[in-house]
Formats: C-alpha cells, structure tokens, sequence
C-alpha cells in the first residue's frame, strides 16, 4: 500500500513537471532552427512561407527561367497563426526571405521589424495597381513594405433560381437588403437570406469599410488613432443587430458543416462575399451549381458606388533575408508579370491585385457561375470601387475581441448587444496599444 | 559509551600494527569505492543533461520571459521600434486580475465537477463488472469500452461536434420526426455537458483498464474466505475491492484533475462551430491565444507558469487529503 502511494506521489510530480514543461515550450517554441546555409557561389536560394494551396507549382514556373535564384515555398498556416511564427523566426533570426502576408497583418509585422522596406527594388511596379491596394502596402508613408497579390473586393452572392420563385428583388441598397430579407423570411418561413457570423472578423470589416470606416489611423505626427466604434462601423453593426434581433437574419457562424447544409439546401438563399466565393460554394453547396448569381454589394445611399474587402494579401521581404533584391525580383514577377499573374489563377485560385490581371484571357468564368458569363467583367468594375482599408498594429487583439463580444451579441441576438460589442472591440484594442506603448489616442 | 572508545583504541592499534601489507590492502577497497561513488553520476548524466535541456531551461526561460515585456516607442514601426524591458512582476498582476482567465479557470472546474465522477464512477462500475466471474464475453466488452481512448482527441471532438450540430445530426433528424424537444447543445450550461460528453466517452475505457489491471492482480483466496465468511459479490465488490484499489483510483483521479486544468482540444476544435464558445474558455485555450494569436509570449509564459504552480498546489493538496484519508482508513 504504502509502496504504491509513493508510485502515486512521484507520478503527480512528474505530470506536474509535465505540464510545466508542456506550457514553457509552447512559450519558448521556435527558438532554434539552422540558419539557412547561404553561400557566395551557386544560385541564390530563397525560401518563401505561403499558405495559399499550389504556390510551389508557380514558384517552380520561376525556377525553371531563373537558375540563378532558387524559390522554394514551404506551406504554412494562415491567419493570426503565420504572424505569431514570423514574429519568434524573426526573434531567432531566421525568418523566410519571402512571406505571404495579409493586408490586416502588414503593420503587425513592420511594428516588429519583420518586413523590410522594398522601395529601392519596386521601380515603377506602383502602376500596375489600384490606388487603394498600394495604399494598403505602403501603410501611407514613403516605404513599402510588400507587392500585393491578391485582392478580395466585397459582393452580393444570391440563389437567382429562389429569388425569382420567392419573387425577391435583388438589393441596391442596405434598406433593399433588409426588406428582401423580411420578404424571404415570409416566403419560406425556414429560410433566410443569410447570416450574421460572429466568427468572421474580416467580413465585418469589409462591411465597415464600405460605410467608410477607418478602424486604425496615424497622423503626421507620429500617433495612431483607434476609430472602431466610429459612425460607419456602428451603422453596421446596428444594422445587422436589428436584423438578427428581428429574427429574418440567421446567427450562426459560417463555415460550420450546418452552413454548408443551409446553402446547399437552400435555407439561406444568398450569401454576402467576397469575389473568392465561387471557390467556396463549390466544396460548401455543391448541388447548387450553375443556380447562383453575383451583384454588386447593397449601398448605404443609393447611386453610390463602394464596397469592402474580405481577405487578400500580399507578398513581402523579410528583414532576415540576405538577398532581399533577389526577393523583391520575385515578389515583384510573381505579381505582375503575365505568365505568373496566369498560373495564380489557374493554380492557386486567386483574384490577382495587378490591374491587368483583372480583366483579359487570364480570368475566364468560373465553372460554378456558368450561368453568368461576364462574372469576371462584372467583377473588375467592382474591384474598382473598392475603399481604402486601414490597419493597425493589434488587428489580432481586435479580431479576437470581434468573436468574443459579437459571440455573445450574436447568441442573444439582441440589437443593443451588438452595441455594447463594438464598444468592447473599441476599449479593448486601444487598451492594448496604449500598454504596449504605441502613442495613441480614441476617436 | 563505554564501548565506542573501546572500538576507537582498537583501530587506532590496528593501524600502524599493519603496515606494509596493511597500506595494500586498505587502499585496494578504497579505489573501486571511489570509482563507484562517481559511476552513479555518470550514468546520471544522459538523463539530467535531457532534463536540463528539455525541462529546466526551457522553464527556465518561460519564467524569465513572463518577467518581461515588449515596449513599443512612438508609432511603433520599422527597426527598433521595440524593445524588450523589464517588467518586475506586472505580467502576473495582469494575469491575477484579468477576469477572463480566472472565468476559464472556473469554467475548467466546472468543467471538470462534471467529468471526474461521472467518468471515475463509469469506470469503476465496468471494472467491477467486468471482474465478477460471471462476467460473459469479459475480453470483447473489455476491448469495446476501451476502443474510445484510441480515437484521437481531435477527431472525436470533431465526430461528436458533427452529432451536436442539428442541421448535420441524426439524433435531431430524429427529435425532429417525434416532435421531441431539441436542446442547444452549444449553449450556456449544455456546453458543459456537450464536453463532458465527449471526456467520459474518450475516456472511461483508459481509466477502467488502470482499475481492472488492480483489480485482477488481487488474489483470488481473498475472494474464496469471503464466500466462505457469507459475503456476496456486492459485498465483496464494496468491502474488499474497492478498498484494495483505492491507490489506483486515487491515480486515475490525479490524471483526471491534470487533464481537466489542461482540457483543450474539445473546445478549441469546437469553437468554429458556435458562437457561444469565447477564445479563452479554458486556461489553455487563455494562453494559447496569447502566445499565436496576439503574439504576447509575454503574458502568455505568465499565465502559463501561474498555471503550472497552481496544478502543482492543487495536486499536493489533494495528495496530502488523500494520504490522510488512507492513514486513517488503515489505523
């Protein structure tokens, strides 16, 4: 008895001394890792973190005509995860040479030295884009801090086949939306138009760019400015929040195996997304082929002409990098240049962010929307019209409250709720900055 | 007394009586002992350099860490535009006073008021049935309730989140065809339960093995003076065996009460599926935001070292209740 009761005492310590161990590591992780073995003679080699599904198959097309610079791409995951691990390479010094960053993460990254300034090697590639994507680069200031890839302007996805049985009129405006979705709700009292997710931080904010939102701001002076809870975003969330609380818009989050059901099965009956959306509808509801249509998002005021952004990304330099020209060579071929733009398109599945890549033989109308043959021409006049996101330094902290306290808002559904969530999203990601010690101020 | 000095003298006129033959051989012995007193320490060595390398340093830097933070000046952008500076003992009043983490605290707890009985109780119950010699089909059933354990925790979690679900689940195809009531299992109090669920499911099978395995290394006379004495099978379940594989219970409730505090996997791989599931609802779900999602390591070595030291005082607490419940059982 007495033997076995040690047994026990020294296993309790041991798991404890487990869990110690298990936690610190999770902590300390990433610490060394072999610095990649440059040498002077031989190709330069460039190691490139993309999460993007088949970027090798593009990187290979570079290596076959650059045998002087070697790309090889290493998968990655995406999201607030790929930033935490730049971060603690960077710390261990030995971050990629090449990063696929998202627009939201950029000052995320530049704020920890991350991305270098690529001024020097872009030339004019500034032509080959929109004003409003260089200004999500460049961050506003002289430098710039990566080659944007690809963009993801905002768009009304709907069931054209339900919406002429429902007799449902697609909206031009958000007031259309709102009386569309009461008019679904009446024609099929188990439907909805769509969904209010509380797990998609980056649609919202798309939302709020459209009504003129501007979250992070810096002023000359060198201070940012946190703006969440500013007029535009509010309009938003009310607006959802009154819908959601009138009960003709669903609250579940999307991307659920129960999301996938309701657009395969017809329970929602559109779907607010961004151009990638084909993609999605493809795997999500795929016995809906060929029943869906795109238009342009709802306005606030009718005959305006804005919409938002929901993802896309960018391609930048690491300060690590040994031979960040040679990087900014490929950043710059990999977004720009006919063959590569081509090969992300048909590879890698994306809406390129170079002009020239929007319109033109390279896009050619996805299989999925058969039924709407000029959806890429459609698409291009959107993209045009896309607002100016403005990110700051803790977009992760913001997005991670955004789930948090609309979480909640959502699950209530109660108006006032989702209020009180934005409030909370404001505080708490001003908080966070001023205890970093940012110079910062509230709108 | 007397005889201590007594022994004294002796060696003492021992010592120069032996002399030449006598220096050989008193040092003979004492090489070997001295090469034996290092040998320990020799064979020590893999293990506490592993120890030192995989345990002690990176604690070590863990602690140093949460005693740090990043200081940003000014816009905070470009080269050093931060740095890291000492930071005394903030990280750990943040952490104390940060509401969220004490809730994901409390809500493991909860957490686990739920899972520890219920999958201790199921445990012990299939142990003892499976140990009572009418026990049929003992090795299949045995395998069967054991099966769950070997699932990945991931997956299960996945499965049971699918179940859960009421457009995707055939239980609530079915609530739906009787007219049944179909609860929220994502929601408020239910959500307890949901992980509880999938807990007991995975892991009965792994705790009534530790007890089975007990209960089978007991030697059967016991049983026959019993029979012999009168008791049933009731009674010698509750009056012989499980007295005699208390230690292992008091094992498996140590492994439950740790992989409470450290319950992960079921609701971060939930969590897309709901609203209802906040990004720190448990303590480890707490740091691993810190750490990869706010990029705080900072905080987040705080929380995790807090955690640590309080699995250790929870589990010598309960060691030391437990050790004075079997002392007093055997007295």
């Amino acid at each position: 008895m007495s033997i076995n009761r040690r047994q026990i005492s020294r296993r309790s310590i041991l798991a404890g001394a487990a869990a110690l161990g298990l936690t610190s590591t999770l902590a300390a992780c990433g610490g060394s890792d072999d610095d990649s073995g440059d040498s002077d003679s031989g190709p330069v080699k460039l190691t490139y973190w993309a999460w993007a599904p088949n970027m090798e198959k593009v990187a290979a097309i570079w290596n076959k005509k650059n045998p002087d610079i070697t790309v090889t791409v290493s998968k990655q995951a995406s999201g607030g995860e790929i930033v935490s691990k730049l971060i603690t390479a960077k710390k261990a010094g030995n971050a990629p040479d090449l990063i696929q960053v998202e627009y939201q993460s950029l000052p995320t990254l530049v704020s920890n030295d991350v991305l270098a300034d690529i001024t020097k090697y872009a030339g004019d590639t500034k032509s080959n884009f929109a004003e409003g994507l260089w200004g999500m680069v460049t961050l506003g200031t002289d430098a710039l801090y990566a080659i944007p890839q690809d963009a993801g302007p905002l768009m009304f996805y709907y069931r054209e086949d339900l919406f002429k049985k429902h007799g449902l009129t697609v909206p031009k405006t958000w007031t259309e939306f709102a009386e569309t979705a009461r008019a679904a709700k009446k024609a099929v009292p188990d439907a909805y138009l769509t969904t209010f997710s509380a797990n998609d931080p980056g649609l919202f904010a798309g939302l709020s760019q459209q009504a003129g939102a501007k979250w992070w701001t810096v002023d000359s002076a060198g201070k940012w400015t946190v703006g969440i809870d500013d007029a535009g975003t509010k309009q938003v969330a009310e607006f959802w929040g009154g819908l959601v609380q009138e009960g003709v818009i669903d609250n579940q989050p999307m991307y659920t195996p129960a999301w996938n059901n309701a657009l395969n099965k017809g329970t929602h009956l559109a779907w607010v997304s961004a151009v990638w959306a084909p993609g999605v509808l493809v795997s999500s509801a795929p016995d809906t082929k060929g029943k869906w249509r795109m238009a342009p998002l709802p306005q606030w005021k009718s005959g305006e002409n804005v919409t938002g952004s929901w993802g896309g990304s960018s391609t930048g330099v690491s300060t690590d990098s040994k031979h960040a020209e040679a990087a900014a060579k490929f950043a710059t071929w990999l977004n720009t240049d006919p063959e590569a733009l081509a090969a992300l398109v048909k590879e890698v599945a994306i809406y390129p962010a170079a002009t020239k890549g929007q319109s033109g033989s390279v896009l050619t109308t996805p299989e999925f929307f058969s039924n709407q043959s000029d959806f890429y021409t459609t698409a291009g006049e959107i993209a045009a019209t896309t607002a100016t996101a403005a990110w700051g330094p803790n977009v992760n902290t913001a997005y991670t409250t955004f789930q948090d306290a609309f979480g909640k808002a959502t699950k209530a559904k109660k108006e006032s709720q989702f209020d009180s969530a934005l409030a909370t999203m404001q505080s708490k990601t001003f908080a966070d900055m001023k205890k970093q010690g940012f110079e910062v101020t509230e709108a | 007394m007397t005889s201590a000095p007594l022994k004294g003298s002796d060696l003492i006129e021992a010592g120069p009586l032996a002399d030449g033959t006598g220096t050989a051989q008193s040092v003979r012995p004492s090489r070997p002992r001295r090469r034996g007193r290092s040998a320990p320490y020799w064979f020590l060595v893999p293990t506490l350099t592993l120890f030192a390398a995989f345990t002690v340093v990176p604690i070590g830097y863990a602690i140093w860490l949460s005693l740090h933070r990043v200081q940003v000046k000014g816009i905070g952008l470009g080269k050093g535009a931060r740095s890291q500076v000492w930071n005394g003992i903030g990280n750990y009043t943040d952490v104390l006073n940060d509401s969220e983490f004490g809730h994901s605290v409390l809500r493991a707890f909860g957490y686990g008021l739920i899972v520890i009985p219920t999958m201790l109780g199921l445990a012990l119950l299939f142990a003892l049935m499976l140990d009572t010699p009418k026990a049929r089909s003992a090795p299949f059933a045995r395998l069967m309730i054991f099966l769950p354990y070997a699932v990945p925790g991931i997956i299960a979690a996945l499965m049971w989140g699918f179940l859960y679900l009421p457009d995707v689940s055939p239980f609530y195809y079915l609530l739906n065809k009787f007219g049944l009531p179909q609860p929220d299992l994502f929601d408020g109090g239910n959500l307890y339960l949901s992980f509880a669920n999938i807990a007991v499911w995975g892991g009965t099978g792994f705790n009534m093995i530790v007890i089975y395995t007990a209960l089978r290394a007991i030697p059967p006379d016991i049983y026959e003076a019993a029979r012999i004495d009168g008791a049933s099978n009731l009674n010698i379940a509750l009056k012989i065996k499980i007295p005699i594989v208390m230690p292992s219970l008091v094992l498996t409730f140590f492994f439950s009460v740790i992989a409470t505090l450290q319950v992960f996997t079921e609701p971060m791989t939930l969590k897309p599926l709901t609203n209802g599931l906040p990004s720190s609802w448990s303590p480890l779900m707490a740091i691993y935001d810190k750490a990869f999602l706010q990029s705080d390591i900072y905080g987040a070595s705080a929380t995790a070292v807090v955690l640590a030291l309080a699995t250790f005082v929870l589990s010598f607490t309960l060691l030391r209740i437990s050790d004075r419940y079997t002392r007093e059982d055997r007295a």
